[in-house]
């Protein structure tokens, strides 16, 4: 697709979060955005787009194409996609180019039961483009999802979850100071989205990353599935096994890799872990 | 006149009930038999049956001698009778128990010599495997009886023999047989071979009548060559104590007769693919009918498809270790070629269709038969599902379009070898092989020199002399190198089977064939992606060649990134469509033997490594000897927006330029296609029709995880039946040399 690489002198535009949520300026990478194109995105007709992918099986039922926002103001320590983090980094990406390749792959998604996946990244960084690529999706009839970690969700307009049929809704800890250790910032604003989701019976896919040491503890896992199940919409929940796949990216980008020498968890481990989910009645995958 | 004087009315003793008559009892018309007399089955595979006790004996014997095979690289050889239809006295698994018979030899894997082909080739499998090379045979070969492959180079051009030897055609098949020719075998089950013998009678009286000319009088030695084979079936299969001058009369017999048809011809053949036709709902319209009568079970059914598949799978031919770096893993392709939609609307699909997919499960995964689905998504969503649940449990099969196939060529088509479609008994194909388009390309920047040799091999041109490759250069030096190569490829094909006609005729398999048939000249490129990669970088990126001290460019460096094949992204894909179809073009040009019909296909076996081996640094940034990309496939690693957006890229290339075929290879891990089976087969499902209805040709499917494939290298004897699917074809994997393991190995493993 037609894109235009970001490396272009930072204009220095202040950013505000929709969320009102306190950012630090050096997370604010969005300042480093020529205005214009800032107002672009701001307007939802351009996306700062990390890459792109057809997905089967994961992402969403049937094949999806994936998409990757640039931009996210979460640390989680097992990122496996650190080159997401900085909207700078992003290809600009024209709405009227990903709604041509959402046509190309209409056949693709009937076929599969698929369609399109936004995912990061953290899209509700650029809501106002989500909005409009899922309003696009659903006047062509395609299944849209959404794969968030929810702390932006404040930023996701009514409009959004009117065109949005799957929420991929990662709770990375149950307890708020595991959540802060994990991912450097607050585990409420998730809840809050989640709640709201529930309101409007929006189906979830509930995520949770299953990390030795940083957040196996029973009490931790206990609480994400206390979390989860008050939720009636959750369809189902999968615990993602930790893997050193990312590694070799935080070395590329020069960043510390605070999981490193850390080990995927045991099958014993991954069990338990499914086990305390299935005991509230969830489906764990 | 009708041939089928033998069908009675009403029912049999047994109580079977006549089939339904028509046109096919006129005249040869397979298609109309199985179009009036085939049951569609649109339900799931809940009724099959597991193996017998039987069953489970004769595989276990056989077994039990494949791994002093896979030791030895063959387990016997008879080095001393030239092999002909009714050459070797019968052979026996286990007599008393075989419910259906025959061996290319008296024993099971034991194999037979074929000199007509080539005496080298069968002097050098018999050194290699430590047999005595018979004097006197080599005196016959060699002084008294030509061969095709001495013919073949009494006729090949100097230009022939510098592209032969410089690797960039090769394959050909000048020292081994042709192959890739489907005899009708269904012909011999439903009309006998007295009525077939009488068919070719009537032919020749045709024949006579026309002035001799020389296609005529070719014509006249030919038909009376295929009266003779069919005289010869007849013994052959006497000495097993069948009459198959008569036509079939019990599903036994007509599973029966059609294997003695394919026998003879792997008796007599050693043709690079023995491909054994479509064959299920044929047969389906006989077990039907004995079960309709109460005098079969489901059981019994499945015994009959079991034993005959046990059969194919041992098809073995002798072939030197040069022969098995392009065609690794000693592969017979006993293609057969399931299912597909009827011209009607209705699907091909039988509960045959079903049993012949069940062996991979009652005797286990294995490479042969090359089981091939002919896939469209109106196909039943049971049978769809149970080929997905067999791809992901036995990567032993391959789906292929049947809508593109049936618009060409109608619903009586089979795949001859990996993906060449034809018309069952009315079309075959001259086998090309194929040429390394990435060498030529390199060919055309230094001038016609040989990148790795210096030799001149292609007609001298200016070199380029850029100091920056400019796409503006390269890309019309490199046409006028093709221009050449396309000429020079057509001239050898035409001398190979020219000879091929003459001194090793295949009477037995088109004698199994109309009087008339269509004949394609099937031409191949290797390295497609290499190729639009290399351009690509030419184009997209800064490509500076690096010459040696003679002038020659032996490398380039790469500045700056650049689209690469297989991840649907147009910049790049077109260049590798517009390749394909000026290759195709100049093909076209030039005149074939016997007025065959221009193909070409794009498919490498798994020759994609050795011409690899002889191939230098590329502009894509490929090095020297690293392998190509297998078939259509992008290169390794290259893929990288997923296993779907890879094939989409490839379904760009269209199949009218490449009525051969358009291979593609991928592998997924098995979690990628979902949590559960039942997951991971709807996801299946849906990708092959995703990608059939994109206009792709052919897809195998490996469902894999690396770490099986490195552990079966380290462990060879824990997985003897480790199937998995290379270029067309599905190997043993242990059976693979090193270099070829570490090639599929190193291939892009989608994840999701």
């Amino acid at each position: 697709m037609p894109a235009v690489n970001l490396g272009l002198p930072s204009a220095g535009v202040a950013v505000s979060l929709m969320d009102g949520s306190s950012v630090s300026s050096e997370q604010a990478d969005l300042a480093e955005l020529h205005h214009l194109e800032m107002e672009a995105i701001h307007n939802g007709t351009v996306a700062s787009v990390h890459s792109w992918e057809l997905v089967t099986a994961v992402d969403g039922p049937g094949t999806r194409l994936t998409l990757f926002l640039s931009g996210c103001l979460l640390r989680c320590q097992y990122c496996h996609n650190p080159d997401t983090w900085k909207m700078k980094d992003g290809l600009l990406t024209t709405l009227d180019d990903l709604v041509a390749r959402v046509k190309r792959y209409k056949g693709v998604f009937d076929s599969t039961g698929g369609g399109l996946t936004i995912s990061g990244g953290e899209p509700l960084m650029q809501p106002a483009f989500v909005t409009r690529l899922f309003e696009e999706c659903h006047k062509l009839g395609v299944h849209t999802t959404l794969d968030t970690s929810g702390f932006l969700g404040k930023s996701a307009s009514d409009k959004l979850l009117d065109n949005l049929d799957l929420v991929l809704l990662d709770v990375k800890s149950g307890l708020p100071e595991t959540y802060k250790e994990v991912t450097g910032r607050d585990l409420a604003p998730t809840i809050a989205f989640g709640d709201r989701l529930s309101e409007r019976n929006i189906p979830v896919w509930a995520r949770f990353v299953l990390v030795p040491g940083l957040t196996d503890a029973v009490d931790n896992v206990d609480a994400v599935a206390e979390i989860v199940s008050r939720w009636p919409n959750v369809e189902r929940v999968e615990v993602l096994p930790f893997h050193q796949m990312g590694e070799d990216k935080w070395d590329r980008l020069n960043i510390p890799y605070p999981l490193h020498g850390s080990n995927p968890p045991d099958e014993a481990l991954l069990e338990r872990v499914r086990g305390q989910f299935e005991a509230r009645g969830l489906t764990v995958f | 006149m009708t041939i089928t004087d033998d069908v009675r009315s009403g029912t049999d003793d047994a109580g079977r009930t006549e089939f339904v008559s028509g046109p096919w009892q006129d005249s040869i018309d397979l298609r109309d038999f199985i179009q009036r007399n085939y049951t569609p089955y649109l339900g799931d595979a809940s009724f099959l049956a597991g193996a017998t006790a039987r069953t489970t004996g004769i595989w276990d014997k056989l077994s039990a001698m494949f791994p002093e095979e896979r030791r030895k690289g063959v387990y016997d050889v008879d080095a001393t009778t030239p092999s002909s239809i009714t050459a070797h006295a019968p052979g026996y698994i286990d007599q008393a128990n075989e419910v259906i018979v025959g061996l290319q030899t008296d024993a099971p894997l034991k194999r037979a010599i074929m000199p007509f082909g080539g005496w080298r080739m069968v002097a050098t499998s018999l050194e290699t495997y430590g047999y005595p090379v018979s004097p006197e045979l080599e005196k016959i070969f060699t002084d008294y009886r030509k061969t095709h492959n001495t013919a073949v180079f009494d006729a090949y051009t100097p230009a022939v023999r510098r592209a032969r030897s410089s690797h960039l055609i090769t394959g050909l098949p000048d020292a081994y047989g042709r192959g890739r020719i489907i005899g009708d075998y269904r012909r011999v089950a439903l009309y006998g071979v007295d009525a077939l013998i009488a068919g070719k009678k009537n032919d020749r009286a045709e024949i006579d009548m026309e002035p001799s000319t020389e296609d005529v009088i070719r014509a006249r030695e030919e038909n009376s060559e295929q009266i003779r084979a069919l005289k010869e079936l007849i013994q052959m299969a006497a000495s097993y104590g069948s009459d198959i001058s008569k036509p079939a009369t019990t599903a036994r017999e007509a599973v029966q007769w059609l294997y003695f048809a394919y026998l003879g011809a792997v008796k007599e053949q050693n043709g690079a693919a023995m491909s054994f036709g479509r064959n299920a709902a044929f047969l389906d319209a006989y077990i039907e009918r004995d079960m309709a009568a109460g005098i079969l079970n489901e059981e019994g059914a499945q015994e009959l498809i079991d034993d005959l598949v046990i059969k194919l799978r041992i098809v073995r031919f002798l072939r030197t270790p040069e022969y098995d770096e392009i065609f690794a893993g000693d592969p017979t392709w006993v293609t057969e070629s399931l299912a597909g939609i009827g011209e009607d609307g209705r699907p091909l699909v039988t509960k045959t269709t079903f049993r012949f997919l069940q062996t991979l499960y009652n005797i286990g995964a294995a490479p042969e038969p090359n089981l091939t689905v002919l896939w469209s998504d109106a196909l039943p969503e049971g049978f769809k599902r149970f080929c997905a649940q067999v791809s992901i449990d036995t990567s032993a099969i391959q789906f292929e379009s049947d809508e593109i196939i049936r618009a060409e060529m109608g619903d009586d088509a089979a795949i001859a070898c990996c993906v060449s479609p034809m018309r069952v008994g009315k079309q075959m194909q001259f086998f090309g092989a194929r040429v390394n388009a990435v060498k030529a390309l390199l060919y055309s920047i230094n001038g016609g020199k040989d990148e790795v040799s210096g030799k001149q091999i292609a007609p001298a041109t200016v070199p380029n002399a850029e100091e920056v490759l400019t796409y503006d250069t390269v890309f019309p030096a490199y046409l006028e190198t093709l221009e050449w190569l396309a000429e020079t490829y057509v001239t050898a094909l035409n001398c190979i089977h020219y000879m091929h006609d003459k001194y090793a005729y295949e009477r037995l398999e088109m004698a199994l064939h109309d009087k008339e048939i269509i004949r394609t000249l099937a031409c191949g490129i290797a390295g497609l992606s290499v190729v639009a990669d290399s351009l690509s970088a030419i184009k997209y990126a800064t490509v500076r060649p690096v010459r040696d001290e003679t002038g020659l460019v032996v490398d380039y460096t790469i500045e700056g990134e650049f689209p690469q094949f297989g991840n649907d992204d147009d910049r790049v894909d077109t260049i590798a469509v517009d390749v394909m179809e000026r290759f195709m073009k100049m093909i076209r040009k030039h005149p074939t033997y016997r007025g065959a019909i221009h193909t070409q296909s794009i498919l490498t076996i798994t020759s994609n490594v050795v011409y690899g081996k002889a191939t230098g640094n590329t502009p894509d940034g490929r090095r020297a000897g690293e392998s190509f990309a297998p078939g259509a496939n992008p290169m390794n690693g290259r893929d990288t927006h997923g296993m779907l957006a890879s094939a989409l890229s490839v379904a760009k290339l269209p199949y009218s330029e490449a009525q051969d075929g358009i291979s593609l290879t991928n592998t997924v891990v098995p979690s990628g296609l979902g949590h559960t089976k039942e997951e991971q087969i709807t996801s299946l499902v849906g990708l092959i029709d995703a990608f059939t209805s994109a206009t792709g040709y052919h897809i195998n499917v490996n469902v894999l995880n690396r770490d099986t494939l490195e552990d079966a290298m380290a462990h060879p004897e824990n997985y003897p039946q480790l199937t998995i699917r290379v270029s067309g074809y599905a190997v043993n994997f242990v059976r693979l040399t090193r270099e070829q393991q570490m090639d599929v190995i190193s291939r892009t493993f989608h994840s999701h």
